[in-house]
């Protein structure tokens, strides 16, 4: 490999971490806040693709599809913990695995029944549709940069969100315990909807954001689901920053492991995840 | 002793007694031990697998050779796979499990090994014959039925016979309290690998019937969707219950069946009979009875 597509590998490492974090970044804080296993967790990125989708082929914009779209999936995050998940906080994690994966189905079903079974693309906007030359017959196009760049703007709209804000303080004093945090008096009911809802949102836009690179297909989510799985066992439950390096190990694994070795790529993350767990069982960062 | 004429439901009853199999040998973890694996079905993928590529291509193999050699190959595999997960808990379990199984899901599916994701052919079915002698023959539909049935059999007394034993005891022990299990000085990671290996080897004897039944073999068998349908008839069964894993095999074949005949969208109705079960119906099929009788009496039905 010379040097222009090292660079390119390096540049879709980041920007596929990245955007694994905005999936995982949700699964994990609901893990470590509420206790809870959502398998459903990748269905939010699916949706989050197919609302792209539908809603862009609607208004004939990109831009105009994810304003909508956010909005939509914090309220369906919402309602979902109002009306499901709610009811699960003092259930076992088998019931929680249960719900959710019947979760799946329904989700996926719904999707077929409005949308049907059809590959579909979304365009890229005009405006980030160029490509940055880097050598004779290699170039980089500009919107894996501009979802690179989205994802930053985020990960420290979290880091400041979690550690700077008083919302931010309960979160994270929800995350090491609960119990304490109803005695303060704080309801912890509307911070647990509230995680819910972000979780879903963060999701669902980094499904918007990948449907024009990835398109959008039937059962997208459940190969996201268990890469955020393994992210979140490698980061350690409930740990935002473990998330954050964990998917960007990932997405480098990953993205390294498809040119390197190419027959095995699949496998690479997992037996990443295998090293990890005989060195740390409880990932990298534990929580407290 | 049901002895259907109809193939497609000597089929429809062999395919639910596999499941029955795979939903014991999963219930020994998640009912008796309190392992929740969401991996299961990478154990029978391999033994199904492990049939397919021992049998030679136009040659009856063994079956007391390949049977034996693909249950170890399950066996083996979740052994190895034990050591690790198993020094996780709870959440993590479920994930790593899962993780593992996946990854034995892209062995099969991206490399060569297999056919990748095209599957493989078990061309012609094992033959039972022993030292010249042939006590039954595969290739009979009925007599396979005949052995799934005392597989199902077979199976069923193994485990009650397990659970029973002082090995079943300190599982049933670990279940319910650990920590309790290891101040009274057992090795509990002994006996929680031990329980996932043979629980691994039992789901790889589903395998290996489900190979030679349908003579064909995908990735798919791997995938989390059939571990999260095996968990699913468990619960479906009532856990820790054995028998009620062989109702839920019922239950939930039935329920595939009648479904898939109304609609091509039946996993919508499986999905809401799933959400809704977890709801209002904990304990599964099998805390029904044991429901209507306290109504009868008159208690409340809300514990």
């Amino acid at each position: 490999m010379d040097a222009a597509s090292i660079l390119i590998q390096m540049l879709n490492s980041l920007q596929y971490g990245l955007l694994l974090f905005l999936v995982a970044s949700g699964l994990t804080l609901v893990f470590g806040i509420m206790g809870i296993i959502n398998l459903a967790h990748g269905s939010f990125y699916m949706i989050g693709a197919y609302l792209a989708f539908a809603l862009s082929s609607a208004t004939g914009s990109l831009f105009m599809a994810i304003l909508l779209g956010i909005p939509l999936a914090l309220a369906f995050g919402a309602f979902l913990e109002w009306a499901l998940f709610s009811h699960l906080y003092k259930r076992d994690h088998l019931e929680q695995v249960l719900l959710t994966y019947g979760l799946i189905l329904i989700f996926e079903e719904v999707r077929s029944l409005l949308l049907g079974d059809e590959v579909h693309g979304v365009e890229i906007p005009a405006i980030f549709s160029a490509s940055i030359p880097l050598s004779d017959v290699l170039s980089y196009p500009v919107y894996r940069l501009v979802i690179s760049a989205v994802c930053i703007v985020l990960v420290v709209a979290l880091y400041y969100l979690i550690q700077r804000t008083r919302l931010g303080m309960m979160i994270r004093a929800g995350n090491h315990d609960r119990t304490m945090v109803e005695a303060l008096g704080i309801n912890i009911n509307v911070i647990y909807r509230f995680v819910f809802a972000l979780g879903v949102a963060l999701a669902a836009l980094a499904g918007m954001l990948a449907a024009p690179i990835s398109s959008v297909f039937p059962n997208m989510g459940s190969h996201v689901l268990i890469i955020s799985f393994v992210i979140v066992v490698i980061g350690g439950i409930g740990s935002v920053s473990g998330a954050l390096l964990a998917a960007l190990i990932v997405g480098f694994a990953d993205t390294f492991g498809k040119v390197l070795i190419p027959e095995y790529s699949g496998m690479v993350v997992y037996l990443v995840m295998a090293v990890v767990l005989l060195w740390r069982p409880e990932g990298i960062f534990k929580k407290g | 002793m049901p002895l259907l004429g109809e193939s497609f439901y000597t089929e429809l009853l062999a395919k639910t007694l596999v499941l029955a199999i795979f939903a014991m040998s999963l219930d020994l973890l998640v009912g008796f031990t309190g392992l929740v694996s969401f991996g299961h079905a990478a154990y029978f993928g391999v033994a199904a697998y492990a049939a397919a590529l021992l049998s030679p291509e136009y040659e009856a193999a063994n079956l007391w050779l390949v049977f034996p050699a693909a249950v170890g190959a399950a066996m083996l595999v979740a052994f190895v796979v034990g050591l690790f997960v198993l020094r996780t808990k709870g959440i993590y379990f479920i994930m790593v499990t899962l993780a593992f199984a996946q990854l034995a899901y892209f062995v099969f599916h991206d490399t060569a090994l297999g056919g990748g994701s095209d599957g493989i052919y078990l061309n012609l079915k094992p033959s039972a014959e022993l030292a010249g002698f042939q006590p039954f023959n595969l290739d009979n539909p009925v007599h396979l039925y005949y052995f799934a049935l005392a597989m199902l059999v077979l199976v069923y007394v193994f485990l009650a016979r397990i659970l029973q034993s002082p090995f079943g005891r300190v599982l049933v022990g670990i279940k319910s309290n650990e920590h309790r299990m290891q101040s009274l000085g057992y090795i509990t990671f002994r006996y929680k690998l031990a329980a996932f290996a043979l629980a691994g080897g039992l789901a790889g004897v589903a395998g290996f019937l489900y190979a030679v039944l349908f003579g064909f073999v995908t990735p798919e068998l791997l995938s989390w969707h059939h571990s999260g349908n095996v968990l699913l008839t468990v619960i479906l069964g009532g856990m820790g219950n054995l028998l009620g894993a062989v109702a839920g095999a019922f239950a939930f074949t039935a329920m595939q069946e009648v479904f898939g005949s109304w609609t091509k969208h039946w996993q919508l109705l499986m999905g809401c009979v799933i959400v809704a079960a977890v709801l209002f119906l904990p304990g599964g099929l099998s805390a029904i009875p044991g429901r209507i009788k306290r109504t009868l009496q008159g208690d409340s039905i809300h514990d």
